[in-house]
């Protein structure tokens, strides 16, 4: 393996980690305070790609899409939230399972009824279109990079606002006990909606930004959700630094893994061995990562009781 | 020999040491009590017993077995029986289900699956008869979520005495009672205590009075005075940590 | 009130018992295909049910034991071995040591967590199954060569199939049922309504959850053989989530701890499946929202109609 390709990969595993992020803040505040599973957060993700790819087709420019579509997937978290989710707060974890389940049967068939399902795509913006050059042999697509400096400018933000304002201060507490929040005499109800919708615009930027780089189809959350899951059992539930860390490590991991899994192993058993078993071995890493975590720290990584 | 023999127990968290070198020896037939100011670490050391909780060093003895590396349920097996100080059954299952699958546990093994447990005669009859031992017999057939504190109190004693414990560990037993009950449970525990000893963690110095043989004092995770009620009553440090404080 | 849901169970097999004879009046074995599919759904629904109803273990992953016990039929079969009892072996030995590799890592948590590493674990087995190259990979495998019980083609279609499903159908009824009523049974669940109690009685919590757990994983994997039996197909679709998603579906609407219910959810999601998709071919924007609205409203959904004593998690 060449440096200049394991650094490319390396990037690019930053980059699907900075995405999974993106989708893991919402989901892992969404439990943590609420203790609330949903499973049509992926769906909000590919909710956000649709979006970016009707705005473009309407307006003709990325970036006003990008705009109008996270304010279009905060309208929409909202709106879900005022007349499902928050009804199922306090029911037990089968029905908010249930119901989501509902809710993401119905918009994956919805995406596909409304645009096809054929595969779309979105081309990047002009002034992000090319690529740099990084050392004499490598060079990266200024777009993904532009995604990256994305993912980490939100994550600082997120950092920012949950260390230092007050509705940090409230998420947290309200991750280690809502009850207590509650008695504070704090509008527990907006707060939930607050986070609620932010998570949601979350997922649907990471949907936005990830629409030019992979397919726009029906289910496309799906398969992403799972990762989620897998990101926010290792980063610790309700913790965005957990979340953080987890979703790198699980980036990386998986991206280098899909590359040298089979290299690795051709090393060390027979080459059509190696072929058969390195594919499928590497889809696997990340749940021998978590099952590993799982086994030497139930809680995950960073658990959210008291740090966020 | 001790019935239970505690020696030299230690936990910490951290900085924080919530049981610092407890020696404690209960001998057979006798009533133990623990006492102490909230947070003095006496839920910790019922935890530490019963295995809830590991201690970072130390040996706990029942009959002169050492179970302090063993898990709650093997503890159980091994005959030691608890009360929760909140109360804590199961609540669809009725009174009698809850004391038979207690019983259950102590008689033949539970990794059957094709016989209808509810209809065992054997566990049944000796269910209704614990149930009796504590006065609950009338309400055997009622599920738990509709039993009053008080009844409660008293299934919670029935399921720790159906596990047929050669040791019974006791938290906070009058939590709650009304004076009527109270001192129903205390003649019933008084019952017991010749053939069943016990440790009790407990506030009512009355209860304790008239049922512990020893007392314990802890204060801030060591134990300040140990010896008959009596004498602890007596002793100025025990007075000072405790009594005094109590008699606010 | 058991007895009500035992005559109830009694009336729903005698109908099943009748439908071969009944069926071919109105000339069809595309209605005898769409039982023995309902039947299918059924078996898992009531395998998870004991996970889910009894245990109080929600697991999103139990497709992938479906798809498990399928593929280790397919295996067999390509490698040819024919003899159905001994694919009855290979399955259970597959999907039992899957669940106990899983389930032993899955059980050290419970609520959420276990719920969301189901799932993973499920994904992980869909991934499996896609990677399996010389089985199909992702397009699945057809199957030319089937079953035989002691070399009689008699298991591989037609009534012979349909008996065989049913009777598979009852024994894991009944078997389940026992279960319920059983030592174990009533542990798993006191496990289920105060773990830290049940641990408190003597009873190490987990490992009746793993067997529970084992036992569900190898109906499960009986339920995918006789899948094989009936499609002649495997693909690695059957072990995907949303799968999983169907068959809590079907438990839900069944009513939680109730087999006859299960029967009944089986039955109405593959007439809603068939029936609405004929009419609609979009008919899950209709399904979708269906599901939303019986959790918001009619929670307990059709079980509410058939609720049994053990329904409501009473001891059986």
């Amino acid at each position: 393996m060449s440096t200049t390709l394991f650094l490319i990969l390396c990037l690019n595993g930053l980059q699907y980690g900075m995405l999974l992020f993106l989708i893991a803040a919402g989901l892992t505040l969404v439990f943590g305070v609420m203790g609330f599973i949903n499973l049509a957060h992926g769906v909000q993700y590919m909710v956000g790609a649709y979006l970016v790819y009707a705005y473009v087709q309407l307006t003709g420019s990325f970036i006003v899409a990008v705009f109008l579509s996270l304010g279009t997937a905060l309208i929409f978290g909202l709106l879900l939230e005022f007349f499902v989710f928050r009804h199922l707060y306090t029911r037990s974890h089968l029905d908010q399972v249930l119901a989501t389940f509902g809710i993401i049967i119905f918009l994956n068939e919805l995406a596909k009824v409304v645009f096809g399902p054929a595969t779309l795509s979105v081309a990047p913006p002009e002034f992000l279109a090319g690529s740099i050059q990084l050392t004499e042999t490598l060079r990266y697509p200024v777009y993904r990079f532009a995604t990256i400096i994305a993912g980490l400018a939100v994550a600082a933000v997120l950092y920012f606002t949950i260390s230092y304002t007050r509705i940090g201060m409230l998420i947290r507490a309200g991750a280690t006990s809502a009850e207590m929040v509650s008695a504070l005499g704090v509008n527990i109800q907006r707060l939930f909606m607050i986070v609620f919708g932010v998570g949601a615009m979350l997922a649907g930027f990471a949907g936005v930004i990830a629409a030019p780089i992979f397919a726009i189809e029906p289910g496309m959350g799906d398969n992403i959700l799972i990762v989620t899951f897998v990101v926010i059992i290792i980063g610790g539930i309700g913790s965005i630094g957990g979340a953080f860390i987890a979703a790198l490590l699980v980036g990386l991991i998986d991206t280098l893994g899909r590359s040298f899994a089979t290299e690795i192993l051709s090393t060390l058993f027979s080459p059509s061995f190696a072929n058969q078993i390195g594919p499928a071995l590497a889809s696997m890493l990340i749940y021998i990562l978590m099952a590993a975590i799982l086994v030497f720290r139930p809680k995950g990584l960073l658990p959210a009781k008291g740090v966020a | 020999m001790s019935s239970l023999e505690i020696r030299n127990l230690n936990k910490s968290f951290g900085a924080l040491t919530v049981s610092r070198d407890i020696s404690i020896s209960i001998g057979t037939g006798q009533c133990h009590a623990l006492i102490g100011p909230n947070g003095a670490g006496k839920t910790t050391l019922i935890h530490q017993i019963s295995g809830g909780l590991r201690s970072d060093s130390g040996n706990i003895l029942m009959d002169g077995q050492e179970i302090s590396h063993m898990s709650v349920s093997r503890r159980v097996q091994a005959g030691l029986g608890r009360t929760f100080q909140i109360t804590t059954v199961l609540p669809s299952f009725t009174a009698l289900e809850n004391t038979a699958i207690a019983a259950q546990a102590k008689s033949g093994s539970s990794l059957r699956f094709f016989r209808n447990a509810a209809r065992e005669t054997a566990l049944n009859e000796f269910a209704l008869a614990t149930l009796q031992r504590v006065g609950l017999e009338h309400r055997a057939n009622i599920p738990a979520m509709d039993l009053s504190h008080g009844e409660l109190r008293l299934l919670e004693l029935a399921i720790a005495l159906a596990g047929k414990p050669k040791f019974l560990l006791l938290d906070e037993p009058m939590a709650g009672l009304g004076r009527a009950e109270g001192v129903a449970l205390v003649a019933l525990l008084a019952s017991l205590r010749g053939s069943l000893p016990m440790l009790m963690v407990e506030h009512d110095m009355d209860a304790i009075f008239q049922l512990a043989d020893t007392v314990s004092v802890l204060v801030d995770g060591s134990i300040v005075a140990q010896g008959t009620p009596d004498e602890v009553r007596a002793d100025p440090v025990a007075r000072a940590a405790y009594l005094g404080e109590a008699g606010k | 009130m058991m007895d009500r849901s035992l005559v109830f169970a009694a009336i729903l097999f005698g109908l099943l018992l009748l439908m071969p004879f009944l069926l071919p009046l109105f000339g069809s074995e595309y209605l005898i295909g769409l039982i023995i599919k309902a039947m299918l759904l059924a078996i898992a629904a009531i395998s998870l049910d004991l996970l889910i109803g009894h245990g109080g273990m929600v697991s999103l992953g139990h497709a992938a034991f479906v798809g498990v016990g399928a593929y280790a039929t397919a295996i067999g079969l390509e490698n040819g071995i024919e003899n159905i009892l001994l694919l009855l072996v290979i399955t259970l030995a597959v999907t039992g040591f899957v669940a106990l590799v899983t389930g032993s890592l899955a059980l050290r948590t419970s609520g959420v967590y276990f719920l969301m590493i189901t799932l993973a674990f499920g994904q992980m087995t869909y991934f499996t199954l896609t990677s399996l190259a010389a089985y199909g990979g992702d397009d699945g495998l057809t199957l030319w060569s089937l079953a035989t019980l002691f070399g009689s083609d008699i298991v591989q279609s037609g009534s012979g199939l349909y008996f065989l499903v049913l009777g598979t159908l009852f024994a894991t009824w009944w078997g389940v049922f026992q279960i319920s009523r059983s030592r174990f049974g009533r542990v798993l669940r006191a496990a289920r309504d105060n773990p830290e109690r049940a641990e408190v009685m003597g009873y190490a919590v987990t490992r009746y959850r793993l067997i529970a757990y084992l036992i569900a994983a190898m109906i499960a994997g009986v339920s995918g053989l006789l899948l094989v039996q009936h499609a002649e197909f495997v693909s690695p679709a059957l072990a995907t989530w949303q799968r999983s998603g169907d068959l809590i579906v079907v438990v839900v609407l069944g009513g939680l701890g109730s087999r006859n219910g299960a029967i009944l959810g089986a039955f109405f999601i593959v007439i809603i499946e068939e029936v609405l998709g004929s009419f609609v071919h979009e008919w899950r924007l209709i399904y979708g929202p269906v599901l939303v609205l019986m959790v918001l409203f009619a929670k307990g959904g059709i079980a509410d109609l058939f609720v049994s004593k053990d329904a409501k998690g009473r001891a059986a």
